[in-house]
């Protein structure tokens, strides 16, 4: 490796992504497959599910499971779908994992990389709008049926709340009020958390609320994994607030599952 | 007809030297130097936003003297450098010896082959690990590299400066021994200087990924008139 010098009418500046281009490294998130048929279901990929994002009244709260599938079969069953982007935001993932934690690790890069370069922190907006960018130079792959489809949230400092943007396969980015969720459960644990929803949370509420939202998406969603208590593998959940980043303790998830498994055995196995 | 001039290449090369010395020694000297914890650089640089210490990547600083717009565009190829590295490979793929050593073989390119060279001197700090000591290396305006085990001066007049901080020098001293001891090095025997006049930055062993960290005036000052160690 050279050490990369450009002249400074042809520089590539803050843009982390830009300079692999130029680089030439390869890198996943750009098209690889050519087949004809594209969009039709090809060989089996590995597939990453749901995940969630609620504000609560310090920031803002992020969960996913930990299943990835391949086709009807488990692939894994400790993936990891909540990533810190940088100090004060989050990205979780759902789609195919392969060129989904690809991106992750580009999007982790660049934001760092733009705070080095530039010495100052990207705007939460920002941030937003690169990995819409990112999510976007994807889309030859997402119609071959390798979409990537990602839960972006953060604590804007400058406005002093948390934010959740959600995104869809050209790119195109929506800022969400109050909590979203994506991936093939993503649907029912976007009901469970609005029926559990209020503004003004508290962290353990919150927190609470993402879990039995995975819960019940687990429960209606063969693609999305629930708590393992077997193995001991429990979904990811992190909070991001005015102090950083922060991943909630292996224990007291448990716990939160324990608890709600138990509430549900003593109300009785209709539900 | 006219004759082409003749130079010979020993004083062609001197003359180059000589420039890039008078250039460097424009500028305020920089000091790192290990302590407990990690690696502390110190720099005498009145502004607030135009960094002469800056982060490279987890574990590794970079640090120049001379002309800004110069060791500025070091630094961000060495940036870049980094992070395309340690994309490609891994985060622990990356570190500071072989960055040094592309610095190097960039500068004494300049020197020999541009018309004109670098007047930068640049210091490439890595802090250690279990596995690793810290590493200190100092390259120099040709491409000279060294590295130091304890401390590194860069800049003009280096010798009064390593001097003194020689002379102060403690295996294992906490930050404040070493901050103490290089802000006086810097400041000379007839001025002093405060929060405001420097720019600290450490890298420091924690339990965060990236080590390195700004030191601001406020904590400065109260680390510089703190009670005696």
């Amino acid at each position: 490796m050279t050490l990369p010098f450009f002249s400074a009418t042809d520089d590539p500046g803050p843009d982390f992504a830009g300079l692999v281009q130029r680089l030439q490294i390869p890198f996943r998130t750009q098209p690889v497959l050519d087949r004809p048929g594209a969009g039709q279901p090809g060989p089996a990929f590995r597939h990453g599910t749901t995940v969630v994002a609620l504000r609560f009244v310090d920031g803002v709260v992020m969960a996913g499971d930990r299943r990835a599938t391949e086709g009807h079969l488990i692939a894994h069953r400790t993936m990891d779908k909540v990533f810190p982007a940088d100090r004060y935001s989050a990205v979780a993932i759902a789609g195919a994992a392969g060129p989904a934690v690809e991106m992750v690790r580009l999007f982790q890069t660049q934001l760092e990389h733009y705070e080095k370069v530039e010495g100052v922190v990207l705007s939460l907006e920002g941030k937003a709008n690169q990995l819409g960018q990112m999510v976007r130079e994807h889309l030859p792959m997402a119609m071959q049926g390798l979409a990537v489809v990602p839960l972006f949230a953060g604590y804007d400092l400058a406005r002093g709340t948390g934010r959740i943007f959600t995104y869809d396969v050209t790119g195109g980015h929506y800022e969400e009020t109050e909590h979203s969720a994506t991936g093939s459960g993503g649907r029912d644990a976007r009901t469970t958390i609005k029926l559990g929803y209020r503004v003004g949370l508290s962290r353990d509420e919150a927190v609470e609320l993402a879990i039995q939202a995975l819960y019940e998406a687990a429960d209606e969603d063969s693609a999305t994994g629930g708590p393992d208590v077997i193995r001991g593998i429990y979904p990811l959940v992190a909070t991001v607030t005015a102090e950083g980043f922060d991943a909630v303790g292996e224990d007291e998830v448990a716990e939160r599952f324990a608890a709600l498994i138990e509430r549900r055995r003593t109300e009785g196995a209709q539900r | 007809m006219t004759m082409p001039y003749y130079v010979a290449p020993e004083q062609m090369m001197k003359d180059r030297a000589e420039y890039a010395q008078k250039g460097i020694a424009r500028g305020r000297s920089l000091i790192a130097a290990i302590y407990a914890e990690g690696i502390v650089i110190v720099a005498e640089n009145p502004s607030r936003s135009l960094h002469k210490i800056s982060e490279i990547y987890d574990r590794i600083a970079f640090a120049g003297v001379g002309k800004y717009n110069e060791f500025d565009q070091l630094r961000v190829s060495g940036i870049r450098h980094a992070d395309t590295k340690g994309f490609a490979y891994s985060r622990e793929d990356v570190d500071a010896r072989s960055l040094a050593n592309l610095y190097a073989q960039y500068l004494g390119q300049v020197f020999t082959h541009e018309m004109k060279p670098l007047e930068v001197e640049i210091l490439v700090a890595e802090l250690g690990t279990d596995q690793r000591p810290n590493q200190l290396y100092h390259v120099a305006y040709e491409g000279t590299i060294t590295d130091e085990d304890r401390y590194a001066v860069l800049g003009g007049e280096t010798e009064a400066i390593a001097e003194k901080v020689e002379s102060a020098w403690e295996e294992g001293w906490p930050l404040s021994a070493a901050l103490r001891a290089t802000v006086d090095a810097l400041a000379g025997p007839d001025r002093t200087l405060g929060g405001t006049d420097l720019e600290v930055a450490l890298l420091a062993q924690g339990s965060d990924r990236r080590t390195f960290r700004r030191l601001l005036p406020a904590e400065l000052d109260s680390i510089l008139v703190g009670p005696p160690v």
